[in-house]
């Protein structure tokens, strides 16, 4: 049972993720980027760490795409012309390595065997998520932090109005 | 497997089906308390054949709207459903569902009573009692907004148009005061966030009397999140026509609307569970078996429809604020009042937990 739901949510997770990328439709895209973060939020869910399937949906799909549609809208973002065909096919070839790529590093010989899951997921419960996150993971957690502020400062210093420069005669 | 799944499925249905009975009849309450407010009757003609014909019952109950409801509904039923040429067929279907399914779907995880065994045991009376009850409630209540989005950018009209994107603005910007808000009520309760014990944890003192604050910021984001006045932005009839749902008619409609006073009960619902006591009175207590789980479910749903009065009764008394009124409160009032007020009731239970 278990299983079987795995491959229903990871096939949908994927091919919303793969409609994200090839719609020309920002909205199309959007869409699909909250199905595949549902599709997520199922495989969190089936990996029973309950509160990582809430959070993801709580801030990802309820307020980041929120957010993406609501720029979509504003701008009035039209649908991408279509892509030339030496794109197509270099997106294509990359893909294409890329899967075969991590084929070979998850199922050759050379990868060996998959380690066992070694301690219980920390994510099931919001007390033990909190104390894991603040006290063993507090340096990636600070990192992370500091990132996302220089990200901040980053969008507030590039979308700063610039003088305008003025031209004559009365205003 | 199947005998354990059937009762859950018929658990379900009922109060799916008490559930929409409730936002028919709250859509009702809010034609009579208009018209109360307004000075006049409100629906007071509409009439079942049999029923409606009883001498003075059935005067009574057609005076009182009783029958308008089902009226309404097969009105929506029964009218032409039109697509119009202009919109992307796709999404204009879609959207009301996305609008609808989310606000059925946050009544699995709150909590209308409460059922003590002969065990002494109590449990709560809830579809599913998740330890991470409220974080459901807000996750899959702030997907309900993709529906007024995609319906207003889906209809391709100016309109509906103005009504999405104010939409997303204003639902991005009350959840964060809302989420924010409610983070002391949880903690006052030693850090649990199953919905069940806060309520519990209310016997002596209803929460709204500790944390006055906190349930004055919920109030007002709630307000906003169900998009009821004087926050009604992506409606707004006096200036929009009708916002995101111009373009809707006959069961499409239905079914935003229906949604809307979910919204409103279910959030009226988490209100009470979370700052009036949910289904406990102070100082009384609840007698065991099924007469006490009746009388629990009997306090709740009393406490949720006077709560629902009263959306309705601002409704009908506060004009609409302008959109950058509300960009303006949000951002600026509420969203640092909400981190005062967390970081003052974090200090506070820091201190009686030391001290005490």
């Amino acid at each position: 049972m278990t299983d079987w739901l795995f491959y229903i949510f990871a096939i949908l997770a994927v091919l919303a993720a793969l409609s994200v990328a090839i719609s020309r439709n920002p909205v199309n895209a959007a869409m699909g980027m909250i199905v595949s973060f549902i599709g997520m939020a199922a495989l969190f869910v089936l990996l029973e760490t309950y509160f990582l399937a809430v959070l993801q949906v709580l801030v990802y799909a309820g307020a980041i795409v929120v957010l993406f549609l609501f720029i979509i809208m504003m701008m009035d973002v039209t649908s991408a012309a279509a892509p030339k065909p030496a794109a197509l096919i270099a997106s294509a070839a990359a893909l294409g390595v890329m899967v075969a790529g991590s084929w070979f590093v998850s199922f050759s010989e050379l990868a060996g065997p998959f380690p066992e899951r070694s301690v219980d997921a920390p994510a099931a419960v919001a007390k033990i998520f909190g104390v894991e996150l603040f006290t063993r993971h507090i340096l990636a957690f600070q990192v992370i932090g500091f990132l996302l502020l220089i990200a901040m400062i980053g969008v507030i210093v590039v979308s700063r109005k610039m003088p305008q420069p003025t031209e004559g005669g009365a205003k | 497997m199947p005998s354990e799944v059937l009762p859950l499925i018929i658990k379900a249905l009922i109060v799916i089906g008490a559930v929409m009975t409730m936002a028919g009849y709250a859509v009702l309450m809010e034609r009579k308390i208009a018209g109360w407010i307004q000075g006049r009757p409100g629906p007071n003609r509409t009439q079942i054949p049999i029923l409606g014909s009883i001498p003075v019952i059935g005067t009574f109950l057609t005076r009182l709207g009783v029958f308008q409801p089902a009226a309404d509904g097969l009105k929506f039923l029964f009218k032409e459903d039109a697509l119009p040429g202009h919109v992307n067929k796709f999404y204009y279907v879609l959207a009301p569902m996305i609008a609808f399914v989310p606000a059925m779907a946050t009544m699995t995880v709150l909590p209308f009573g409460q059922y003590t065994g002969a065990d002494g045991v109590t449990v709560p009376i809830v579809l599913a009692n998740l330890d991470i009850g409220i974080l459901f409630i807000l996750a899959v209540s702030s997907l309900g907004v993709y529906g007024i989005i995609l319906g207003g950018w889906a209809a391709n009209s100016k309109y509906p148009f103005l009504g999405g994107i104010r939409a997303s603005a204003q639902m991005i910007s009350y959840e964060l005061a809302m989420a924010l808000s409610i983070l002391p009520v949880f903690m006052w309760f030693g850090g649990t966030l199953n919905l069940h014990a806060v309520v519990q944890g209310q016997y002596q003192v209803w929460t709204i009397f500790a944390q006055p604050v906190s349930a004055l910021i919920f109030l007002v984001a709630l307000f906003a999140e169900t998009n009821r006045l004087p926050f009604d932005m992506p409606e707004s009839e006096t200036d929009l026509v009708a916002g995101y749902n111009t373009e809707y008619g006959a069961f499409k409609f239905g079914l935003f609307f229906v949604a809307e006073y979910t919204h409103i009960i279910i959030g009226s619902g988490v209100f009470v569970a979370l700052f009036l006591g949910g289904w406990t009175l102070p100082f009384v207590p609840i007698p065991d078996g099924i007469a006490g789980a009746i009388i629990s479910i009997g306090i709740f749903l009393a406490k949720v429809f006077a709560l629902v009065f009263f959306f309705m009764w601002i409704r009908w008394t506060l004009p609409r604020f302008r959109y950058d009124q509300v960009m303006n409160l949000g951002w600026k009032k509420l969203l640092p009042l909400a981190i005062a007020n967390l970081v003052v009731y974090a200090i506070i239970i820091a201190l009686i937990e030391n001290l005490g």
